[in-house]
Formats: C-alpha cells, structure tokens, sequence
C-alpha cells in the first residue's frame, strides 16, 4: 500500500502568549524569538498512524508531503526519520497565503502526480489555524471517500477500518480505497526518531515541486486562488483583571471566594 | 441587501437541537429581507420542522438511513436543498457532523468554508466570519471570494429566540448510496450530568499531579450539586490518562459555556482555553500566580488546590 502523509511545519503552539506576536500590516505572527518551528503535531500522529499500516503490510510505502517554504524541509526529515521513504516539498513563492482550498487543491495536485496511491493520511487539523478542512478538500478534490478524527485505523476488510471520534464515543467506519483519514490526537503519540534514523532521514534528497510541476497556473494557488480571505489577525480583548481573593489562609480565601459567587447570584 | 440563508439543522431526541435554534436566530439577523430556510434529516425530522422557529421553509426527510450521519448520505441531500434555496450563506454548527460537511459542502457548491466561527455579520454588504485562531491567541476575519458563504458555527455564539414555525415543508430525497459504511458504534459516557448541560464546570489540569487527585475536582462537584455541576479536564491531564477523553474540555474536546467555569491547577493554554472561555465567570485556583489562566479569570485563588479546593466545600456548607 502507498500511502501519503500531509505534513506542515508551524510555529511552535507551545509558544507562551507573552512571546505571541502579530504585524498588523502583513496579518502574520511574527516569529518567536529562539522557538523553532515544530511539525504540527496532528500531523506527526498521522505518520504514525501511517508507518504502523506500512510494518503490518510488506512491500508498502510512505511518502511524506509538505507545502511550504524551504524551512518546511525539517518537518519532512522528521517525519523521514520516523520511517517515510521519500519526501516532496511543494515550494513556489506563488503557494504563499493560500487558504484550505487552493492549499487541498496544491497537495490533491502532487498526490495525482505520483499516481499511485492508495490512502491520503492528514492531522486532523493543522495546530495554527485550527480549519481541520484540508484532508475533507483533498478527498473533495480527488473524488475519494473521507473518514475524519480517527482514533485508530488499521488496513482490513474492503480497504480501511477507521474508529472515529464522537462527542459520546466513537464509530466503526469501513471505506475502501483510495481514501483521506484524518487522525486524531486520540490515536497516541508518534515515535522518536533514534539518532541513526535521524542521521539517515538528513542524507535523503527531498523533491520539490513547483507550481508549472503540477499542472497548476498561478492564478489557482496561493492568495491568487483562494477563496477565503483574511482580513484582519489580531490578538482577542483580553478579559478584565483578575480579582484575586484576599486572606492569609485557604479558608478565609474560599470564604471571599463564595460569597462573590453567591453575592454575583451564580452559586 | 436581501440574502438567502440556509441552516443546516441537526435533531436531538426528536426536535432540533440547541445549536440549530441559535443559528436559526443569527440567520434571521443576517436575512435582511431575504428567506431563512432549514435541512432536518432524520426520523422525525418532518414533525420537528414545526419547532425550527424563524424559518420560512424547512427541508426534510425523515429516512432513518439519516440517523446516524454518514457525510456522503448527508451531502446528496443537502446539494438538493441547495439547488431549491439558492443560498447566499450556509450556516451549520461546529459538530461532529459539521466538522465534515462544512468543508465539503462548501467545496461542492464551488466556495469556501470559514470553520468554528464565533461570530458571523453583515458589513457593509459583506459576509465577514470571526474566528479564534493560534488556538485562541489570535482572532481572525474573513471575508468570502465565492458565494455562497459558509461557516461552521460555536455552540452558543447567538442566542435562540422565538419565532414563527415555518410555513411549508419540501420533501428531500431519502438516504442514497455511500461509499463509506459505519459497522459499529462504541458510546463512552460520563454518568450523570453531560458537561455542556452544566451550570458549572469544575475542570482538573496537569497541576493536580495524578488521576487519583481528579477525586478532590469531583468532591467539589458533589458538594455544588449533581444536577449543577458536572467534571472537566485538560489535555494534558486526558493525555497522561487521569481522566476520560469525553471530559476533555478545548479546542479538540468539548466547548462548555457555563455560568462558572472552575479552572483547578490548570495552567490556560490557549488551546484549553478555547472550550472554556465562553463561560459567564472563570476561576483560576493554581499554586503559580504568575500562570496564564489568571488573565482569563474574573476571580482567583493563588494556592496550592489540595487545600484551597477543600476550603471551598466546606464554605459552601456554611
């Protein structure tokens, strides 16, 4: 089985808020000072996920795909070093500032290029802006079947068994193949990679591809394609100051505490 | 400018839910003239037409083949309520089965979906969609290329209000073909009273040091009232396996909004802080008076929980 992992590389969401820049100009988080950016962590699962698919079905492999600028290169050695065989970067300047469409339609583009896949596995949302729409669009895209928020999923049956998230548990769903899955930080965590792995992944060549490579024009990608439009970024108001409860001990504090509540008539 | 808004309803216990009675009632601010109608799919779904106050037309079935969502059953469906509303925005709650309609009804009807809004107006003539970003450190607006306009909405970003019952009721097509095909369903649920029902929310963080801690959060639970108050966690405490994931409260768990939220040694990452901070009033207990929670928080208590937290309950006996 060849499946593809979408993988993108953001700022470091462990980021503290006092670190936590905007330029209002560009409408872009400027950079943490000294805080490299990191591979979304839903899409490290979903390598996971994919690299356990591979050991359990010989002759398999995974490719790991990543739209973004040079930098994004590192997310794809990480995810290299987990296990995934080959690597493509789709970097064109013309890709910059898209939304989940024409991003879907940039990564649905490179999956009908390698030609031969058979699963498409994505976080189940990217850990900056939170969408969780890329992996339904490249399934939109391509024309295949989609299960999202999985906590597990095995090859079996008529392609794929999928367990999906729930709000009260979570569902056996059965899709054949080629499908999207999307994975879900109930699945676990991913592996280290070990040094000699990491050392392996650093000597590997990954491709890039460009716009013209697709088949694309730029006028469809980037901010020229996209259909959602950012206006403005800014940081939310915050919330008034904290009164803090007064007293020398826990039970004079949790006596001031009550009775604010009891006072505000919510307790 | 008239426009035409179309609400993706979903039922509960036979009427439609809380959710889609708030978009039914930000539908009808942004109508301005133009007609508010609503899709209900499942067994029912006709007679509970009746309660989707502020609609002017509903579009249902009631194939239990709706059930249990499958998105492509859905999708055929809603692409037919589609060709017969017109819609220029098509609202829909942030739900499980939100999560995958919005993108890809949106990609079917050649535009662009604005995921887990928390507010939607009309400015200007334009749709702009606000949404929390960076997980909730940013806030970002969004105006839409294409038409229609669609977003997924935060469980209570508008308030229900009354409203006229709709006047006719088209009947969609029943549940075609899909490729995928649910086998079975696992429920995990929490006894007692569900989180986003709860007059209060009592959550435990990574600062209560084990699971077996989580019973001092649940004393305090006990001591508000069952009927009240009900449990949360953060991330990182479901991650470590203190307690269920269908109590994790944030961006990937549960959005509660409470009238008070107990945040008890959490330390307000932003992305647990997004299923909390719609709640009336937040307190923050953590030992750290220099943590996050304590900017989101109308009261604090700076301490250690193992003896502010048993304070508490004995106050409240007083």
């Amino acid at each position: 089985m060849h499946i593809v992992v979408c993988a993108k590389q953001i700022p470091d969401p462990e980021t503290p808020p006092s670190a936590f820049r905007i330029d209002a100009a560009s409408n872009k988080v400027v950079p943490a000072q000294g805080i490299a950016p990191v591979l979304s962590q839903f899409d490290g699962i979903a390598a996971e996920a994919a690299l356990r698919i591979k050991e359990a079905n010989a002759g398999s492999k995974v490719t790991v795909i990543s739209l973004g600028a040079d930098s994004a290169a590192a997310a794809i050695k990480q995810v290299l070093a987990m296990g995934a065989d080959e690597g493509v970067l789709l970097n064109d300047p013309a890709f910059e500032d898209g939304d989940s469409y024409t991003t879907a339609k940039t990564l649905a583009a490179a999956i009908k290029k390698l030609g031969d896949v058979d699963a498409v596995f994505c976080g189940r949302q990217a850990a900056d802006w939170d969408m969780g729409q890329v992996g339904l669009l490249i399934a939109e895209e391509l024309g295949w079947p989609v299960s999202i928020i999985a906590k597990g999923v095995t090859s079996g049956g008529a392609g794929l068994q999928v367990q999906r998230v729930l709000e009260d548990g979570y569902e056996n769903v059965e899709t054949p193949l080629p499908a999207v899955v999307t994975v879900s930080n109930e699945f676990g965590e991913p592996r280290y990679p070990k040094l000699p792995q990491i050392m392996a992944a650093a000597k590997k060549t990954v491709t890039q591809w460009k716009t013209e490579d697709l088949g694309l024009s730029a006028g469809e990608v980037g901010k020229a394609g996209s259909r959602l439009k950012l206006e403005t970024l800014s940081l939310p108001p915050k919330g008034g100051a904290v009164e803090l409860m007064p007293g020398d001990t826990p039970a004079e504090q949790a006596a001031a505490l009550v009775a604010k509540l009891r006072a505000d008539k919510i307790l | 400018m008239p426009r035409n808004i179309l609400v993706v309803g979903e039922l509960a216990g036979g009427q439609p839910s809380s959710t889609t009675l708030e978009l039914l009632s930000g539908a009808a601010g942004l109508a301005e003239g133009g007609t508010v109608s609503v899709t209900l799919l499942g067994t029912g779904a006709t007679a509970a037409a009746a309660g989707c106050a502020g609609a002017t037309t509903a579009y249902a079935n009631d194939d239990a083949g709706y059930d249990t969502f499958n998105g492509e059953r859905w999708l055929t469906a809603l692409t037919a309520a589609c060709d017969q509303a017109s819609p220029d925005v098509i609202l829909i709650g942030q739900t499980t089965a939100g999560r995958e309609i919005g993108p890809r009804l949106a990609h079917r009807r050649g535009s662009a979906v604005a995921m887990d809004c928390t507010s939607i107006v009309a400015e200007g003539g334009a749709i702009k969609a606000q949404r929390p970003a960076y997980g909730g450190n940013a806030l970002a607006t969004y105006a839409f290329a294409t038409s229609p306009a669609v977003a997924t909405v935060r469980a209570k970003s508008w308030d229900a209000v009354p409203g006229a019952a709709p006047s006719s009721t088209v009947a969609l097509p029943g549940a075609g073909e899909s490729r995928t095909n649910v086998t079975g369903k696992e429920q995990v649920v929490a006894e007692g009273l569900q989180l986003q029902d709860a007059k209060v929310v009592i959550s435990g963080g990574r600062g209560l040091g084990s699971a077996e801690a989580f019973s001092v959060v649940e004393d305090l639970a006990a001591a508000i009232g069952k009927d009240k108050a009900a449990v949360g966690a953060s991330r990182a405490a479901v991650d470590l396996g203190w307690y269920p994931p269908s109590q994790q409260v944030g961006l990937t768990g549960k959005v509660v909004t409470p009238d008070v939220y107990f945040a008890v040694a959490i330390s307000g990452a932003s992305q647990h802080m997004a299923g909390c901070s719609g709640s009336k009033v937040i307190v923050a207990i953590n030992r750290d008076a220099d943590a996050n929670i304590f900017g989101f928080a109308k009261y604090g208590i700076v301490g250690d929980y193992k003896t502010v937290v048993p304070a508490i309950i004995e106050e409240l006996k007083k």
